[in-house]
């Protein structure tokens, strides 16, 4: 256990054990375990209440793979060098400059510390993956994946002494002005009454909440499949901004790519993907294209496709290839439809045959052949089509073809609280909350104004989770 | 067609698990099998045999698995390649009908050992006058059964053995599709047996070691294997060099407490002491993890089993061959030692030879940076899989 010499007042209840902390954490993904490891290395009783059950511990990011770290010389697990300038235009050019700089610069530079603190925490790393060898010099990868790191964050906290109850769902936040006293809390059927001198919020997004999300989405929004945990409902999120503290990001927002329709609702994860995209055509329910399917690099262009895909009809996506495509790609999880006509193929996905046959056609009839490299911004395009596919153009005319069907898959959402360089959240007025913090999906919203860059998320929840720990135990032992 | 022995419920399932790890790859760095499976769009019988063959069942992929139960792809790596393994096992056995071994071999071990002790013991009672076999010979065993005797009887059995592994080797490699075993160079060879002697993948690919027998991180099974293997060896190498001494240089058993021999053999001994009984105690407390199929526990029991009992009568009979204990001790040891050998083909020692070959697959395939394996036509078609663009 760790050091109690001066807890918080105790508190107890029958078959729930202690129900008094010094720092109590909502939320048991990276965000969270890194603010209780740290605040319980300072001496502090720590509490951590996740919503799920264990199986399923760990939010989103049991599903990730690395994090994005700056670093100015080559590291065991990074190449080269990627500093702190190159990181922030990354960064400036996917969100459009919708991003707080100061916390943009925190979040980057702290990122130097994340592989070597994780490493300390028995977390490991391996080398880039097959497939995302350009990654290799600006991420780092999580040996087994993020699943791996929970686990270890997980044995790190136990080993220090923190609390922690799985299943444990925060009903109430109690909000006294500007201070947190606690939670009500309902462990399994139980219901909890948790006090706490500092709170760290890091119970992620709410994209789990269909709901929530036809708010801003509308409709479509019931044909969305979320990416990862069902459990980021956003309910503490929503308590939170309902009590006054401040809201930051606009509702719409999202990570958002497009995924195998035949996905999961919940937690496909990884596997779900299809990376062929920029190796053929994308239609929609109507046979129509509606966008350059080679505009970019594939990686710097899932992430748009998700929202590209939400735009049309029924929400849905045909991606389509031949023959040639065949062994360019990571293999998805489903098989695809396969047919050796397009006209058969388009039966087989519920499209016009005669529609998806002419918008084949005319773009076959509008490829200038080049020669064809994947691993460069070809010379293959398209001429007199609209909209053009720039690069990577060559004619779907060898069969068989295939097509997978695409649907938007959510990853996480942007709106959150406010907070400051110190992790602490503000309030709708502008005053800062006396003694509550928050880290990860909750408050990522600060950085990420729209778009992405991969492996920013465990970045940012690492970095606040770390801030949030060492600020939450700071106040909690002034408040001693 | 000998692949065809493969179209096994555990392949199918295999295939399946493949299929959505392949599309993951978060396990990359773990071990062999999963940069065999990118080389891959697709998984024959054959191929999965040999990703099977190089699984270790450590559990660190499982642990790590976004998508083990509850989630609905119920991937299990460990569990389906160990179920995988044992129908290669039985597939690639010489002569064939003696495959069905594999299945209940907790029952077969211990048939084995009694029917050997039972000839040993009987033939003992038989043939050894007894004031011979319960007299004390100044540790003589030869007085008891003549060497000519013992190497009559191990002789034969050797040979069996040997063949029934050399063949069950060479139908392995054909079952796994794979290509002429002279395509392999010597530094395939080289790495493939570096990689086995220091259980390389047994770590879980971190310094840490693998998810065995839980789910933290540990080095406890590498280390109680490698006493287990060395201490299989270091005997191995006390009988080589004790008939090395016999018909090289003339000098005739018994060898004295400090001889090479006698050094080696007790070395040895030991670590068949400790290591098996490290391993078993490892294995009860895996035996309640989701990685631990029902299928291979017998094997593992079995022939862990049969190491020990090896070396308990081999150490007893060192320690009491002044005394009359002697003619008994030599008995049952030999009896044991009997079942050791036929054990060997048809027991879970097979599994050394066969991740030898495996991992000389493994190997070839990193030198090429292509799939060569499970399939005899089209090559060329998934060697493009792993240089595929996320």
């Amino acid at each position: 256990m760790a050091p109690r010499g001066e807890t918080a007042k105790s508190g107890f209840q029958e078959g729930v054990g202690e129900t008094s902390f010094d720092v109590l954490v909502i939320g048991g993904g990276n965000a969270g375990l890194s603010a209780a490891i740290v605040a319980a290395e300072a001496g502090r009783s720590v509490c951590l209440l996740e919503g799920a059950p264990r199986a399923y511990r760990g939010g989103n990011s049991r599903h990730t793979r690395n994090l994005r770290a700056m670093h100015d010389a080559p590291t065991s697990v990074l190449t080269e060098a990627y500093g702190e300038a190159e990181y922030y235009e990354d960064l400036l050019r996917v969100t459009k400059g919708k991003t707080t700089e100061p916390l943009a610069r925190l979040a980057i530079r702290e990122s130097q510390e994340s592989v070597a603190w994780l490493e300390a925490h028995g977390v490991r790393f391996q080398k880039a993956l097959s497939g995302t060898l350009h990654l290799g010099r600006t991420n780092a990868f999580f040996l087994g994946g993020g699943k791996a790191l929970v686990n270890a964050l997980y044995r790190a906290a136990e080993a220090l002494g923190v609390t922690v109850h799985y299943e444990a769902w925060v009903e109430e936040v109690r909000l006294d002005e500007n201070l947190c006293r606690g939670v009500a809390a309902r462990i399994g059927g139980t219901a909890v009454e948790f006090a706490a001198r500092t709170a760290v919020f890091a119970a992620g997004g709410f994209q789990a909440n269909i709901p929530w999300l036809k708010e801003s989405w509308g409709a479509a929004a019931d044909n969305f499949l979320i990416r990862g945990t069902p459990y980021n409902t956003g309910e503490v999120l929503k308590q939170l901004l309902d009590q006054g503290v401040a809201q930051v990001g606009d509702p719409q927002q999202c990570h958002a790519v497009a995924i195998d329709g035949r996905a999961p609702k919940f937690d496909g994860g990884i596997c779900t993907r299809v990376d062929c995209v920029s190796l053929g055509i994308v239609v929609n329910a109507q046979g129509a294209r509606f966008y350059d399917e080679g505009e970019d690099f594939w990686p710097k262009r899932y992430a748009i496709w998700g929202r590209l895909v939400a735009a049309q009809p029924q929400q849905v996506g045909h991606v389509l290839i031949d023959q040639k495509a065949i062994g360019l790609f990571m293999p998805p999880v489903f098989p695809a439809e396969q047919a050796e006509t397009i006209e058969e193929l388009a039966m087989k996905i519920g499209v016009d045959p005669r529609a998806l046959a002419k918008t084949v056609a005319d773009y076959n009839a509008a490829v200038r052949d080049g020669s064809f490299d994947h691993t460069e911004l070809d010379d293959c395009h398209t001429e007199g089509l609209t909209p053009p596919k720039t690069h990577w153009a060559r004619r779907l005319d060898r069969p068989p073809f295939y097509a997978y069907t695409l649907k938007p898959g959510i990853t996480f959402t942007y709106l959150g609280v406010e907070v400051d360089e110190t992790a602490r959240v503000l309030m709708a007025d502008g005053r800062p909350s006396a003694n509550m913090f928050a880290a990860g999906e909750i408050m990522a919203g600060n950085v990420l104004g729209e778009g992405y860059l991969a492996g920013i998320g465990m970045t940012i929840g690492g970095v606040f989770g770390r801030i949030a720990g060492r600020e939450a135990a700071r106040r909690a032992s002034n408040a001693a | 067609m000998l692949q065809t022995l493969l179209n096994t419920d555990s392949a199918a399932e295999a295939e399946r698990i493949m299929t959505i790890c392949n599309a993951c790859r978060y396990c990359e760095g773990h071990c062999a099998v999963f940069p065999a499976m990118t080389k891959r769009l697709q998984f024959s019988p054959g191929e999965l045999g040999y990703l099977a063959n190089l699984c270790h069942n450590c559990g660190s992929c499982y642990h790590h698995c976004q998508y083990a139960e509850p989630h609905e792809f119920d991937v299990n790596v460990p569990k389906t390649m160990a179920e995988l393994r044992l129908d290669t096992y039985e597939a690639a056995a010489w002569p064939a009908f003696l495959g069905r071994s594999f299945q209940n071999n907790g029952i077969w071990s211990a048939i084995i050992t009694v029917v050997a002790l039972i000839a040993f013991l009987g033939g003992a009672a038989v043939l050894i006058d007894p004031a011979v076999l319960f007299g004390a010979h100044g540790g003589n065993f030869y007085a008891v059964l003549s060497h000519n005797a013992m190497v009559a009887i191990f002789g034969v059995v050797a040979l069996f053995v040997l063949a029934a592994i050399v063949i069950g080797m060479a139908r392995f490699w054909r079952l796994i599709g794979a290509p002429p075993l002279r395509e392999a160079g010597p530094r395939d060879i080289a790495i493939a047996i570096h990689d086995a002697l220091t259980l390389k993948y047994m770590a879980g690919g971190s310094d840490l070691g693998c998810a065995y027998p839980e789910e933290a991180p540990s080095h406890l099974r590498r280390l109680f294997h490698q006493f287990t293997f060395w201490g299989f060896l270091l005997c191995f190498a006390a009988t080589s060099v004790g008939t090395l001494y016999h018909y090289g240089f003339g000098w005739v058993a018994p060898y004295g407490y400090l001889s090479l021999p006698k050094i080696l053999g007790t070395l040895g001994g030991l670590g068949l002491i400790i290591g098996p009984i490290g391993l078993v105690v490892l294995k009860r407390r895996a035996a309640g993890q989701p990685v631990q199929g029902a299928a291979g526990k017998q094997l593992d029991a079995a022939f862990l089993l049969l190491l020990f009992l090896t070396s308990l009568t081999g150490l007893a009979l060192t320690a009491l061959r002044d005394t009359p204990w002697l003619g008994s001790l030599l008995v049952v040891h030999l009896g044991v030692v009997l079942a050791l050998f036929l054990a060997m083909p048809y027991g879970k020692m097979i599994h050394g030879f066969y991740r030898l070959l495996a991992l000389v697959g493994f190997a070839m395939e990193q030198r090429r940076d292509a799939a060569l394996f499970g399939r005899a036509s089209d090559p060329a078609r998934d060697s493009a899989a792993s240089q595929a663009t996320e």
